[in-house]
């Protein structure tokens, strides 16, 4: 299948974002400029606190920064009201966390509806959409049990199922195997990756496992806020 | 659908917690309608009473009396319809702490201007016949036992004396709240009796009762009323019958304004204790909360989910109170006698009580649902849940 790149799905132009810690003003990210490309799968590494989960949070919509302009498929997300944000972020981002973020009340079947219920669709047609959308992550036979009932492994294919039901235009994930043993680390990149390879999605990841970065085909290292010295030069392809 | 469901299990989350939560509603909401029905209770005179009828007493004073020639005069003021002659006996049965209003009553006249107290025919046909007769409400029959044909038998205060009186009627009242804990006997007995033991006191009443045909003008016939007696040795006053029966709430006034504010102050402390359960609640499910908003959903969505929650619990605290008050409320009507005569949980204290228990649920979540609504998303996956 051809993986090749068609158009930039994300512009970052020259974003800054800083924190108020105790009184003081600790900048996060300085001045940051890069573009995604549509179908990439980018992970994002750096050592704690270089500004990679902040940097993720800003192109998922769900921080602003200081300065800066952030263009998601032509959409400045860091101008858009809230409510206007929301649904954006409703339409267009799929969200994996390291600690899952599961409904811990919902079955794995609801987890995974939850977000179509923000969409016109009907009952019979969300329904298709969540039983399709468990089969690709194989948890077709676990769809009514809780998260409480489920490994680890498997409430993170849930929350996979969750982002990738309302098939979004890109899917952000902080540290997806943070939370996770080898095995179930491996299930769940090569998860990503499917949806990646086979279905186009953009997928921007942070994560510190060297391991899991190989499954990206572009890495950009962030360290101190800034994308490091040549930063250019140590975007590669792991493929 | 989804959101309903969310609601439901979130509040079925932490059961011992929402249990005790309910508890708490349950017993609060039941205080707050026992204490209200408590109060209602003590106007249950005033609000029985009705507009065609007037009471005239002594202007100085209640406890003194009024010589029965004055009845005459009453029935000679234009409007009057009937009149009738009542004084409180004040006896003992038994024991002091057996206590039951008995009154001496014109009958024919009074029962005529009672229509809410009905008798079988027979026995009440029975008691105007019989002298020594008296009659007792049903409510005073079923706490003391008393059947048609006992001897009741009255240890005199005001009218000195053993008195001794056979049961020829109980009655029934028109209504639930129609007073049925009460005796009433033979004025005229109480005076012939009176008139043989203390001549002095004979001929006096305690009140007029004065039933009127326009209930339209009952301030100006209390005014003619009055004005004939003015400058006399027993000038009289006349009043309404309901503002009779106030006159002497307002005697306790600090009483029922103290069970008011009791329950009310037990509907603040349930507030309290709910608002501090959802605040806890929301703490623990920021990292919900805001992954919810990440997903896409609206900060009054979040809100909602909180004060929906809230108001489940309120629902069911409130329902399962209002609920058990009317057995709580038999039970206590039981065990105080007849303390309180009309001991009834109304409609209006029924819906106080709901009332209560929404404004408890809403107020309970304005603060968490406030928090949960503005928490930044970044920061709520922060929390720990």
């Amino acid at each position: 299948m051809s993986r090749r790149v068609s158009s930039t799905l994300i512009e970052v132009r020259g974003v800054s974002k800083s924190y108020r810690r105790g009184g003081q003003v600790v900048a996060v990210l300085h001045g940051l400029s890069f573009d995604v490309q549509r179908g990439d799968f980018l992970g994002l590494m750096g050592p704690s606190g270089s500004g990679k989960s902040t940097l993720l949070n800003l192109l998922a919509g769900i921080d602003k920064p200081d300065a800066g302009a952030i263009l998601v498929d032509g959409v400045d997300i860091t101008v858009l009201p809230e409510s206007d944000l929301a649904d954006w972020r409703a339409t267009s981002v799929g969200f994996v966390f390291q600690f899952y973020n599961l409904m811990p009340v919902l079955t794995a079947f609801e987890n995974v509806e939850l977000p179509l219920t923000l969409t016109p669709l009907s009952r019979r047609e969300r329904r298709e959409h969540v039983a399709a959308a468990l089969r690709l992550v194989g948890l077709a036979d676990r769809a009514e049990h809780y998260p409480s009932e489920l490994s680890g492994g498997q409430q993170q294919r849930v929350a996979i199922a969750r982002a990738l039901v309302t098939d979004p235009k890109l899917i952000v994930a902080d540290e997806p195997t943070g939370d996770l043993d080898r095995q179930s680390a491996a299930e769940v990149l090569s998860l990503l990756e499917q949806l990646n390879v086979q279905f186009g999605k953009t997928i921007v990841m942070v994560t510190h496992d060297r391991r899991a970065a190989e499954h990206a085909h572009a890495i950009k290292y962030l360290d101190k806020g800034e994308l490091s010295e040549g930063a250019d030069l140590l975007e590669r392809s792991v493929r | 659908m989804q959101f309903l469901k969310l609601i439901a299990r979130n509040a079925l989350r932490h059961k011992l917690r929402t249990g005790l939560t309910v508890l708490g509603l349950v017993i609060a909401v039941l205080s707050f309608g026992l204490l209200q029905t408590v109060v209602g209770a003590w106007y249950a005179g005033a609000n029985n009473a009705a507009p065609d009828r007037l009471v005239t007493r002594n202007a100085i004073s209640l406890v003194f009396p009024m010589p029965l020639h004055y009845r005459d005069k009453i029935r000679a003021v234009p409007g009057v319809k009937r009149v009738g002659t009542a004084n409180w006996f004040g006896g003992i049965y038994q024991d002091p702490k057996k206590f039951f209003p008995q009154f001496a009553v014109d009958a024919a006249q009074y029962f005529e201007m009672y229509p809410e107290y009905r008798f079988a025919e027979e026995e009440k046909r029975a008691f105007l016949r019989d002298r020594r007769g008296a009659v007792v409400g049903r409510k005073l029959a079923e706490t003391y036992g008393f059947r048609v044909g006992d001897t009741l038998p009255l240890r005199g205060t005001i009218f000195p004396g053993d008195w001794s009186f056979t049961v020829r009627a109980i009655y029934e009242g028109a209504e639930a709240r129609t007073d049925t804990s009460q005796m009433f006997f033979h004025w005229d007995y109480l005076n012939e009796t009176m008139k043989r033991r203390v001549p002095r006191r004979a001929d006096q009443v305690g009140v007029f009762v004065v039933q009127i045909a326009d209930p339209a003008r009952s301030a100006e016939i209390s005014q003619a009323l009055d004005a004939q007696f003015r400058n006399s040795a027993a000038e009289t006053l006349t009043e309404t019958e309901k503002a009779f029966q106030l006159g002497f709430v307002a005697m306790t006034e600090a009483i029922v304004v103290g069970i008011r504010v009791v329950s009310f102050v037990v509907v603040f402390i349930i507030l309290a204790v709910m608002a501090n359960t959802m605040a806890m609640t929301a703490r623990e499910r920021l990292s919900e909360y805001a992954t919810l908003k990440a997903l896409g959903f609206a900060p009054g969505y979040v809100a909602a989910l909180v004060l929906g929650e809230s108001l489940a619990i309120a629902a069911v605290g409130g329902l399962v109170g209002v609920g058990c008050t009317f057995p709580v409320a038999a039970w206590f009507s039981t065990q105080t006698g007849t303390l309180f005569p009309v001991f009834e949980v109304s409609l209006a204290t029924t819906a106080m009580q709901l009332g209560a228990a929404l404004a408890v649920g809403i107020a309970a979540a304005l603060l968490p649902g406030q928090r949960a609504a503005r928490v930044r998303i970044v920061d709520g996956l922060r929390a720990i849940g």
